[in-house]
């Protein structure tokens, strides 16, 4: 009974595992796109950096805390009419990819502006000190430093984002979510329930270990 | 070749203003090494940093090589930061990139094409010795090595002047002594202008022609590393001084002492050595040397000797007059 219950999930399932990666795919690539570069500006603004800046350092910064204040759950119901007004439906994956990736972006910001303080300043003045433009200091400097720092940090945004779409199904964003709730919630079907809570901690444990991987093949200290 | 005018640099703190460098005008010539030693905290390393502007200076002028540097644009001030070189206590090389890496950087921060790096780090890391490391990363290299490859960055695009901040502090006696020689050496061959910074006493009679003595953001005293050793005239330089020339009696030793104790300073040639044999001769007076030494200070010799002289008291004091005569710097302690 048990096995043919899983069987005959299949499908379904299959979809909400695409679905769930299409999800948290969207939000980490806005999150490099977006969430990287203000990670960066966090960084290269604050006191005593070559680009410091207060006004932008607090700006920015303020703007990533208010997002980050805001519980994933509340954020994803307040972005709906967002949602609505640029895709035109609160309904399905890319609908909840929206609302991830604004939560993915100062999450992010956040991760990068940490991993990118963990260079020795006096590497950074050193390369100052050679006369480098700010761009090239970023490029050749910064991202090669803290790339290792990047990409564990792109793991745990992911492993976040999965836990997140989870809730982005209950309002109807599909995913692995989703079905964990129709089946195991609405319908109290254990085995469902069980079988999503085995896909989210396999899932979770192989982006983990890809991510370990790659950090650790670009580290080249 | 370097000018400060009045440089002074004050920190806003929480807790206040913090003065890091308090109007300090020097000029350091062309071609010169240039020693700057202080305790911690004198103030050394922010005055050498507003040499090229890692530290802006609350007021004050700042020319290198005929430049006002602060009256210049950000871009412009890149141009004029390449041809000042720094080195680091902490050597400062990027971790991710292979030594050859790290040179051809300061290459690239000058614009200079792709295919003309290769040839000049290459030139560059058999200048320093390491021309067999370039593919090694930083990690697999030791203190001295590491700062050989700081040294080929800092030189890469032909500076005039060297700035060099503790580079020899986290460094082994030995090891500082040939990151010391590979600096006299840039020195002579290229005829770059470098500035120290040191709390080591042993750099700046290695390699100084001239030196500050720094404390509280002030030079409190400058002159020829020589007439600095011979002739200091501020206490914390003789304190300094001290750490390399130290002629400390043993009390039990100044206890026993009978005759006149006499300190002879002289540039320790030969010919004023022999002065000393030339009095025992004239005189019927014993010297008893305690204590002495040459040290050489960038190959000139100072010499300093304590002697007890004994015998009759009009004799001594005929014979020390002989000395005061002939020796320039005699002192009875
Ligand atoms: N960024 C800074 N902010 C506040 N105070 C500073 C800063 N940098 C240096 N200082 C202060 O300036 C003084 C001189 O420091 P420094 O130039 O590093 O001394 P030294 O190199 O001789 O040890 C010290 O009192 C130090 O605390
Ligand atoms: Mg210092």
């Amino acid at each position: 009974m048990y096995l043919s219950s899983i069987v005959s999930l299949l499908p379904e399932l299959n979809e909400a595992f695409f679905e769930t990666l299409l999800m948290v795919g969207i939000g980490l690539l806005v999150a490099l796109v977006v969430g990287m570069p203000l990670g960066i500006v966090l960084y290269v603004t604050d006191r005593g950096l070559f680009l410091e800046k207060q006004t932008v350092k607090v700006v920015v910064g303020m703007i990533v805390n208010l997002i980050r204040s805001i519980p994933f759950i509340i954020l994803l119901v307040f972005l709906l009419p967002f949602t609505d007004f640029i895709l035109g439906t609160t309904i399905g994956p890319l609908a909840a990819s929206v609302s991830l990736s604004v939560a993915a972006i100062p999450f992010y910001a956040r991760i990068v502006e940490a991993a990118a303080r963990e260079i020795d300043r006096g590497v950074i003045e050193a390369a100052v000190a050679v006369g480098a433009s700010p761009w090239m200091i970023i490029k050749d400097i910064i991202l090669p430093e803290a790339k290792p720092g990047f990409i564990s940090g792109l793991t745990i945004t992911a492993i976040s984002l999965i836990g997140y779409s989870a809730m982005a199904g209950t309002v109807g964003g599909g995913g692995i979510g989703d079905l964990a709730i129709r089946y195991g919630y609405y319908r109290y079907d254990d085995t469902v329930m069980f079988t999503t809570v085995i896909v989210l901690i396999v899932l979770v444990q192989l982006v983990q270990y890809i991510g370990d991987f790659i950090a650790k093949s670009v580290n080249k200290r | 070749m370097i000018t400060l005018e009045k440089v002074a640099k004050i920190y806003e703190t929480k807790s206040g203003q913090v003065v890091g460098v308090d109007n300090v005008s020097l000029t350091i010539n062309k071609g010169e090494v240039y020693g700057i030693v202080g305790y911690s905290g004198a103030g050394k390393s922010t005055l050498l940093r507003c040499i090229n502007i890692l530290e802006r200076p609350t007021s004050g002028k700042v020319i290198v090589d005929g430049v006002d540097l602060l009256k210049l644009k950000s871009k412009q001030l890149r141009v004029a930061r390449q041809s000042i070189g720094m080195i680091f206590q902490g050597f400062y090389l990027v971790s991710s990139k292979t030594v050859f890496e790290n040179v051809a950087f300061a290459l690239k921060a000058a614009g200079v094409e792709k295919t003309k790096r290769k040839e000049r780090v290459l030139e560059l890391l058999e200048l320093v010795g390491l021309s067999d490391k370039a593919d090694h990363y930083p990690t697999q290299l030791s203190g001295g090595q590491k700062q050989r490859v700081s040294i080929a960055r800092a030189l890469a695009n032909n500076p005039k002047v060297l700035l060099c901040d503790e580079a020899t502090s986290a460094l082994d006696p030995s090891t500082t002594k040939s990151i010391l020689a590979l600096l006299k050496k840039i020195n002579l061959e290229l005829g770059i202008t470098i500035v120290i910074i040191t709390h080591e006493m042993e750099v700046v009679k290695e390699i100084c022609d001239r030196c500050a003595v720094m404390q509280d953001g002030k030079v409190v005293e400058e002159g020829p590393t020589y007439d600095m050793f011979s002739n200091p005239k501020e206490p914390l330089t003789l304190d300094f001084i001290k750490t390399v020339l130290d002629f400390e009696l043993p009390q039990k030793l100044l206890d026993s002492i009978s005759g006149t104790l006499v300190r002879l300073q002289f540039r320790g040639e030969l010919a004023e050595e022999a002065v000393v044999s030339d009095m025992l001769q004239k005189f019927s007076v014993k010297g008893n040397i305690l204590h002495g030494k040459v040290e050489y200070i960038k190959e000139t010799p100072l010499g300093i000797f304590i002697m007890e002289l004994v015998g009759e008291k009009t004799e001594q004091e005929k014979a020390l007059a002989y000395l005061k005569d002939r020796v320039k710097q005699v002192e009875v302690i």
